[in-house]
């Protein structure tokens, strides 16, 4: 949110002033000159306060366009108009230093527009961590494009040539001194008219101001504050609030609905009904609430979900669709015969929900044939498509705006929102609707990582080396892409048919040097529940099999599991920071599990490796646990943390994330897993799906390697892939047990253990 | 009918409009004051976002009933405690540690921290964690929010 420019308005939100609430929504943005020129149209009537319809501006909203990317009105002030969104990553940070530095101008005169259909840039949608890989190199290469004829211009303005040039914040002048001429005046309010060179040379980083530097993140004041307009704090004018009421089983369908049970809620607007898509308005929130709860509903009774004890049979048991082979290196079958020894063993990951804090929130308004849907989706310009489909509307009717909102994770129940909002907008065409998720929405119908179920086989030569490497992933089928929308099938109306759960393939192979691999993902025609990407998805459950399985080759050679990883690694990079790992961590070599094991706590280190999708950030960890061999209860005391993603942005950006990762993989591994029954979720809020509380919370110690001279790699997920496997690891050091089932609840260490005697 | 309640929020008495008097405080704040700092996270009283100071104990607004607060009682939301401009020393310490991700759970964090530190100028680390342990972040900020509360104490 900007302040000061003239090019802003304040919201419509009527009541937000009060008592020091501030809360204002305001986007101010750089077109000034150019809105004037085009008929005293407020460009800020594009910002999120806008009225329904598509751009009041006409502006490049073209990938391969300067002007897509960047306004520079004729103060000298620059809006970046981002496809990629900041999901609470604090990624908008980064991205402005990007462009600031090579706009040469200082942050504090950026403005950040985000995610908006009609301003921004298609980027692909805010996931896989590439939000500075690839959406900021693309501004990167935008703001260089710009920088260079803003500095031409100069040059034929100061009759100087451009070599003589240099800018210092956003004004250019010559070398020796002198007066020089701002941004503003050399274009500002005008278009570009640029193609974006990817050709340019960007800045040499040798002389980076901004980037690598720890800049503080520009939301946290107002998020500190109650001054921040999240999602869920976006208000119209003449807003109507709005609730779901959701089928009680997963494939119920609605018979009947008695109004009449909610007649006496004040303000009822109406009850909104499409086939098995039930909705209720109201004038007022509460009464939403009310109305949502009180309204007697019946549904169709459906058991169709396998038992939750059966799942692995059920995984084991669904139709191949099809095969992947992610690597397949000399014979693995044939050597594998010949091994000295062999080892098999199976994994399994659970079923998590993304288990955003703040239910999904979405605005939807439809006015004259068009509509505008605010939302915190990771990729409105997919939910445009949509949205449209599911409308049955012309695509350049409907307009998605970003704002921010719980993080997600991935992909979780923010669309669906917005197709809620869109479709009980249309049943009060006219006025804007506000839908609120509750929790048992989020819990209950938010898309889930799928199950993963992993068998492996490796064998070992006579020095203890692996020879032989073979793995099968079940998971379903798909890659990434539109996860259906919940209310689009619900309605019946049109919608995705095919399964995105994430590229979940990523990672089966393995970063190591073995002479001999076949791994092969087996692509379920199904799942349990609709599936899509949760933060490092296949990633995560792919390392946590391979990482762990190479522990148990590791533990069979008696070597210890660092240098066992070091002596089948053949990346310099890797290699470097497994060495880095083990200063950090103080890494004792031995092999696991250790001698000493006592009856009562027992203490054990693990390590895990990933070079993320095999060809971008590296990272390394140490978990250093207590198991209690009495209750079966892990606690992680430490975990060592060394990340490589090339030149970094941001570092403490890079080290909030990083901590993010450790502790939000802790609870998914010690403690996170779906319930259900046989006819729906039954773990609907926090009681029944636990997470990890601040007593749990370990030590964190990070170490960076930055490379400036290099490319700029994600760092929103690769350190999530290493803690499931390293947590495993350091519990087998200190008991002799290998976990091979997430979570690791205490029940399930107690049995392993109880196993294992 | 709609009847008319009154409330001191923030150091000002006012009065809010309501059709049903057992509608949660948070509903009041939220929708009939327009304050952004306690969210709406569960409904239940599981996860803090809702946090808010009621005579300075920090109280879940989300199932809070208006009709359980007497005219008497003071509540002050996060918007009360600080502003970006001048922010209360927990506000500020969450700035200066950087301890937030997305945000959405920070206004409980910081409101049970201050309330805490209110009662208990000096915690120990396990006071800290004990006095959050019932307040949920899905990204992981704890480690940040643990150092932000400790700077805020003054011990770090």
């Amino acid at each position: 949110m900007s302040t000061g420019s003239d090019a802003m308005i304040s919201p419509k939100a009527s009541r937000r002033a009060f008592l020091g609430a501030g809360g204002s929504l305001v986007i101010g943005f750089a077109l000034g000159g150019r809105a004037l020129a085009q008929g005293q149209q407020a460009p800020a009537a594009a910002g999120p306060s806008a009225p329904a319809g598509g751009a009041a501006v006409a502006k490049s909203v073209a990938i391969d366009d300067v002007d897509g990317f960047l306004a520079i009105d004729a103060d000298g002030k620059v809006t970046l108009f981002s496809g990629k969104v900041d999901l609470g990553t604090g990624v908008r940070t980064a991205l402005i230093q990007m462009a600031a530095e090579e706009l040469d101008i200082s942050i504090e005169r950026i403005t950040f527009v985000q995610g908006d259909t009609a301003l921004t840039p298609d980027q692909g949608p805010t996931y896989g961590s590439l939000s500075v890989q690839n959406g900021g190199m693309q501004i990167r290469q935008a703001a260089a494009t710009a920088r260079k004829q803003l500095v031409e211009t100069a040059a034929q303005r100061l009759n100087v040539p451009a070599t003589e040039l240099v800018v210092e914040d956003g004004t250019v002048r010559r070398r020796s001194g002198g007066p020089g001429v701002g941004y503003g005046e050399l274009v500002g309010g005008r278009d570009f008219s640029l193609k974006v060179d990817k050709d340019i040379t960007t800045k040499d980083p040798t002389q980076f101001r901004v980037v690598g530097k720890s800049v503080q993140r520009l939301d946290i004041p107002e998020k500190t504050t109650g001054r921040f307009t999240y999602m869920h704090d976006f208000r119209l004018d003449g807003m109507l609030h709005a609730r779901v009421v959701r089928p009680p089983a997963l494939q119920a369908e609605l018979r009947e609905v008695d109004e009449a049970s909610v007649q006496g809620i004040p303000g009822l607007v109406k009850i909104v009904r499409e086939g098995n898509f039930l909705g209720v308005i109201a004038e007022s929130e509460w009464s939403a609430v009310r109305a949502s709860q009180e309204l007697k509903v019946t549904w169709s009774d459906w058991q169709g979900l396998p038992e939750q004890s059966r799942l692995w049979e059920h995984v084991r048991g669904t139709r191949v669709a099809k095969d992947d082979v992610t690597s397949n290196v000399g014979n693995a079958g044939e050597a594998m015969g010949q091994g000295a020894r062999r080892l098999s063993a199976t994994y399994d990951f659970a079923i998590h929900t993304h288990g955003s804090l703040g239910p999904s929130c979405a605005v939807a308004e439809i006015r004259d044939g068009k509509l505008t849907c605010w939302s915190a989706s990771q990729m409105t310009h997919n939910l445009r498509k949509q949205l449209a489909a599911m409308m049955r509307m012309p695509e350049e009717q409907v307009r998605c705006i970003y704002l921010e909102g719980s993080g997600c994770y991935g992909r979780n129940g923010h669309e669906d929102a917005a197709g809620d909002a869109a479709l009980l907008a249309r049943a009060v065409e006219g006025r804007p609707v506000r839908v609120q998720w509750a929790r048992q929405d989020e819990h209950g119908w938010d898309p889930k990582g799928p199950p993963t179920l992993i068998d492996l086989r490796g064998a070992l030569d006579a020095q203890g080396n692996i020879v032989a490497w073979e793995s099968e992933f079940f998971i379903p089928q798909g890659a990434a892409g539109n996860v259906a929308l919940v209310p689009a099938e619900l309605a019946g109306l049109p919608h995705e048919e095919s399964m995105a759960p994430g590229n979940i393939i990523q990672n089966s192979a393995l970063p190591y040097a073995v002479p001999n691999i076949h791994t092969v993902c087996h692509r379920l025609e199904n799942t349990l529940f609709k599936p899509s990407w949760i933060r490092t998805p296949g990633r995560m459950q792919n390392t946590y099999a391979n990482e762990c399985f190479l522990d148990e080759l590791a533990a069979a050679a008696r070597v210890d599991p660092l240098d066992f990883r070091l002596r089948h690694l053949k990346d310099e990079r890797g290699v470097e920071l497994l060495r880095r790992l083990a200063v950090l961590s103080r890494w004792e070599s031995r092999p696991s599990p250790q001698r000493s094991m006592g009856s009562g706590t027992a203490s054990g280190r693990g390590v895990s490796y990933v070079k993320y999708e095999l060809n971008r950030t590296y990272v390394g960890a140490v978990a250093e646990v207590e198991v209690d061999r009495g209750s079966g209860e892990i606690r992680v005391k430490r975990f060592s943390v060394v990340h490589d993603c090339g030149q970094v942005i941001n570092p403490d950006g890079v080290r909030n994330q990083v901590e993010g990762n450790v502790l939000h993989t802790i609870s998914r591994t010690l403690k996170e897993e779906l319930t259900w029954d046989r006819s729906m979720v039954t773990s609907l809020d926090w009681a029944s799906y636990p997470v990890i509380t601040f007593p749990e919370v370990p030590e964190i110690a990070i170490e960076l390697l930055d490379r400036p001279g290099e490319k700029p790699w994600g760092a929103g997920e690769p350190s999530a892939a290493v803690i499931p496997s390293a947590i495993s690891n350091a519990v087998f050091d200190a008991t002799g047990v290998r976990l091979r089932s997430v979570p690791f609840t205490p029940p399930r260490v107690k049995a392993a253990m109880q196993q294992a005697t | 009918m709609p009847t008319s309640v009154p409330l001191h929020v923030n150091g000002q008495a006012t009065t809010v409009s309501i059709d049903d008097p057992d509608m949660p405080l948070l509903y009041a704040l939220r929708d009939n004051l327009g304050l952004h700092g306690p969210r709406f996270g569960c409904g239940l009283g599981q996860c803090g976002t809702c946090t808010v100071h009621i005579n300075g104990e920090a109280t879940r607004s989300c199932v809070t009933p208006l009709s359980s607060l007497g005219p008497d009682q003071k509540i002050v939301t996060l918007e009360g405690l600080g502003s970006p401009e001048n922010p209360h020393r927990v506000q500020k310490a969450f700035i200066d540690e950087q301890a937030v991700q997305c945000g959405y759970c920070i206004n409980g964090m910081i409101m049970q921290a201050a309330a805490l530190l209110a009662r208990t100028p000096r915690p120990t680390e396990e006071q800290i964690r004990n006095e959050l342990a019932n307040n949920i972040c899905r990204c992981g900020t704890h480690a940040r929010i643990l150092r932000a509360v400790k700077r805020a104490a003054g011990a770090a």
